[in-house]
């Protein structure tokens, strides 16, 4: 049965101001956040939300980053939703909570605002902060602009939450591009935003009595979380992150596409959102607010009848290996654009994962890695124009002189 | 004859960054005044260190010194291992009260209770600055933030107590609008031996004032004057009449084994046990 589009009102939103609505509509328990550039007006908005009373959101304006993370691990322990935000340095800060939040399998859902990373001091976007972090045990989810940010955060509360999955969600937002400019966001109203989020569902686990209880902190059955495992059930615990990762694919899909039939807005089918790409014979890999970009660049060459598309990678935790090979089966040039780099490797990390994933693919297409836009550095059409027309070369040629590129950067 | 006072000597030909009326460009002046005033033609007997915030500019890239840089609360550790290599060497740390007293808490604590010989000044405008005006550990209760819209509420921390009750050498807290004083110390805590660290109450108009409901600078200077407490007289008064007063003066100025002392020491006497073996 095909549910009604709900009713939406369109207000003037930027992505900051996005991703503090989409929070405030889902009914959080605790945020407990610390400010940094360019992440600060969501904290200052849901901030004037909480003392406005139009929230019963417990907000707590913690020292650091470190502590607004482990609060909100602790808070989301005891059973209740939790949000957070950040990028940068706050990111790195909260590294080590980060690996205890999804071992514990605490659904925290974070919204980071990609910046640079010192030194040197540095506000703009790139994706070094959360590349780093991709090993972490969180889902990551990158995306294109303000109303997919909105869309995006309400969307990741199920999804961490889902019992099935128990896995913390970040959701990533480009520093000032997509951060600080407005845009016009529909806005689902306050009832169906609650209906979709709903209260948190939580599993029941064995204690260690052997009792089935609920899997939360909680006096009247007691459990004991994060204690020390060492060689004899550690791994099994890991293993079992990795199969709700695994897991979480098909549920990102499910959770998007419930979403899609209230609101009638789609990216892709959740995982990936491909452009122009059903005959495409060269295409550009990209996460984040460059597809805005890339797709005009896509439509201009279309109209000079060249067979250009763009994939873009919405999750990129967990890695959607399957449907990156099936969608790009049939195009022969591909350049991976990479927004933060591996010093030393080959290649920056997205790079590493679509070529690795492509490495069976039955027509072995070329592959080609672009390092961009370290430092907020302006991604313009006339370099991606560049980056396509390497592609035609390679098309021809049937060989990539340079695997690894540099583009936009002084030599 | 000495030669006469000007900040600029000190100064790499840039403009600075500071909002008009910020206490951080009189930090600056009150700064380089005592150094002056301690007979250094240059800054080439300094490394200055410093997180992040804008009280965090102050030295870099401003000062004609080595200067470091380094992430939001880390300058303590990161003067910590300067001052170990190069104990030769005046370390000073500028910070906001966030940097200093906020996230990088832990390790003013520590670096004063090691008696470490370095100079903290921390400028406490009583905000986040650089980020906009966010709560701060150091706002007082009830004031108007882009955080606490309606007021803060949280008890703010005396740092400046902390830091004596930590075990630091030279102690002291003066306001902007107190620059003989407030220069003075810093002459004192620049010469200290051991820890030394001085608070800097300062007009941040951009990102306290204007919420905090001061019209301008000349009022927050008003405000300074008219609620600072000598320490002396601070003895007398109840806990109620010292809430919202700012207690003004220097804390304390003791002699008592730093930390490059006593680690060269405990070095040097393992040495010698070791040649005796
Ligand atoms: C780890 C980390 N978290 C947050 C920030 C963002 N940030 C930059 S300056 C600052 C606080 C500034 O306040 P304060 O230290 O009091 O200095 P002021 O600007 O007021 O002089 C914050 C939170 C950061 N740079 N790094
Ligand atoms: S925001 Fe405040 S502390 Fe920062 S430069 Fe402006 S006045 Fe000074």
């Amino acid at each position: 049965m095909k549910m009604a589009i709900a009713k939406q009102e369109v207000r003037a939103l930027s992505g900051d101001e996005a991703v503090a609505y989409a929070v405030k509509q889902s009914d959080v328990d605790v945020v407990a956040a610390y400010p940094i550039t360019p992440q600060t007006i969501i904290v200052e908005r849901f901030s004037e939300y909480v003392h406005n009373g139009e929230v019963d959101t417990e907000f707590i304006c913690v020292e650091s980053e470190h502590s607004a993370l482990t609060a909100c691990l602790a808070a989301s322990a005891t059973g209740v939703r939790t949000f957070t935000a950040s990028g940068s340095a706050g990111l790195a800060l909260m590294h080590e909570i980060l690996y205890v939040t999804s071992g514990c399998r605490a659904p925290v859902v974070m919204a980071i605002v990609n910046r640079a990373l010192s030194a040197p001091i540095n506000i703009h976007c790139d994706h070094a902060d959360s590349m780093v972090e991709r090993d972490a045990g969180w889902i990551q989810i990158y995306v294109e602009n303000s109303q997919e940010t909105y869309d995006s955060v309400i969307q990741a509360f199920r999804i961490a939450e889902d019992p099935d999955i128990l896995l913390p969600t970040m959701v990533m937002l480009d520093a000032f591009v997509i951060s600080h400019t407005l845009e016009s966001v529909k806005v689902l109203p306050d009832d169906i935003v609650r209906k979709f989020v709903g209260t948190r569902q939580i599993p029941l686990v064995k204690n260690h009595e052997g009792k089935l209880v609920p899997f939360k902190l909680d006096p009247e059955n007691p459990v004991t979380m994060g204690p020390l495992d060492l060689y004899d059930y550690y791994f099994e615990h890991k293993r079992q992150q990795e199969d709700a990762m695994q897991r979480a694919s098909q549920k990102i899909k499910q959770i998007h596409d419930e979403y899609g039939e209230i609101t009638g807005r789609r990216y892709g089918n959740g995982l990936i959102n491909p452009y122009r790409l059903e005959d495409a014979e060269i295409a550009a890999i990209c996460l984040g607010s460059t597809a805005g970009t890339a797709k005009t660049v896509v439509d201009q060459l279309r109209a000079k009848g060249v067979k250009a598309g763009l994939l873009r990678l919405r999750a990129y935790r967990p890695f959607p290996a399957q449907d990156v090979t099936k969608v790009l089966e049939n195009v022969k040039a591909i350049a991976v654009m990479d927004r933060s780099h591996s010093f030393g490797a080959y290649g920056g990390p997205v790079f590493h994962e679509v070529r690795h994933t492509l490495y069976d693919a039955a027509t072995h297409p070329q592959i080609v890695n672009y390092v961009y836009g370290l430092g907020g550095r302006d991604m313009p059409q006339t370099l991606i124009h560049e980056i396509y027309k390497e592609l035609q070369k390679i098309l021809e040629t049937k060989r990539v002189k340079k695997p690894v590129r540099f583009i936009g950067v002084r030599e | 004859m000495t030669e006469a006072f000007t900040s600029r000597k000190y100064l790499r030909d840039m403009s600075l960054p500071f909002c008009v009326g910020c206490g951080c460009v009189t930090v600056i002046n009150h700064f380089l005044r005592a150094v002056h005033e301690l007979g250094h033609k240059d800054l080439s007997k300094f490394v200055f260190c410093s997180g992040i915030g804008c009280a965090g500019w102050i030295p870099s890239p401003y000062f004609k010194a080595d200067s470091i840089h380094t992430p939001h609360g880390r300058s303590i550790p990161v003067a910590t291992g300067v001052k170990l290599l190069r104990s030769d060497l005046n370390v000073v740390v500028f910070g906001g009260d966030g940097d200093i007293a906020g996230i990088g808490m832990g390790h003013l604590v520590h670096a004063a209770r090691r008696n470490l010989d370095i100079t903290v000044v921390m400028v406490n405008n009583m905000i986040y600055g650089m980020t906009g005006g966010q709560v701060a550990p150091t706002t007082p209760i009830g004031t108007k933030t882009t955080t606490t819209p309606y007021g803060s509420f949280e008890q703010p921390l005396d740092v400046t107590r902390l830091v004596v009750a930590a075990g630091a050498s030279f102690v002291a807290r003066w306001t902007t609008a107190h620059g003989e004083q407030l220069k003075e110390s810093l002459k004192k805590a620049v010469a200290t031996k051991g820890f030394a660290f001085v608070e800097a109450v300062s007009p941040c108009p951009t990102a306290f004032g204007r919420r905090a409901g001061f019209k301008d600078v000349a009022e927050t200077f008003r405000w300074y004057r008219d609620n600072s407490v000598p320490l002396e007289e601070t003895e007398k008064m109840t806990v109620e009449e010292l809430t919202s007063k700012i207690a003004v003066g220097e804390y304390v100025d003791r002699k008592i084994p730093t930390f490059t002392e006593t680690i060269f020491k405990t070095i040097r006497e393992a040495k010698k046990s070791e040649k005796t073996n």
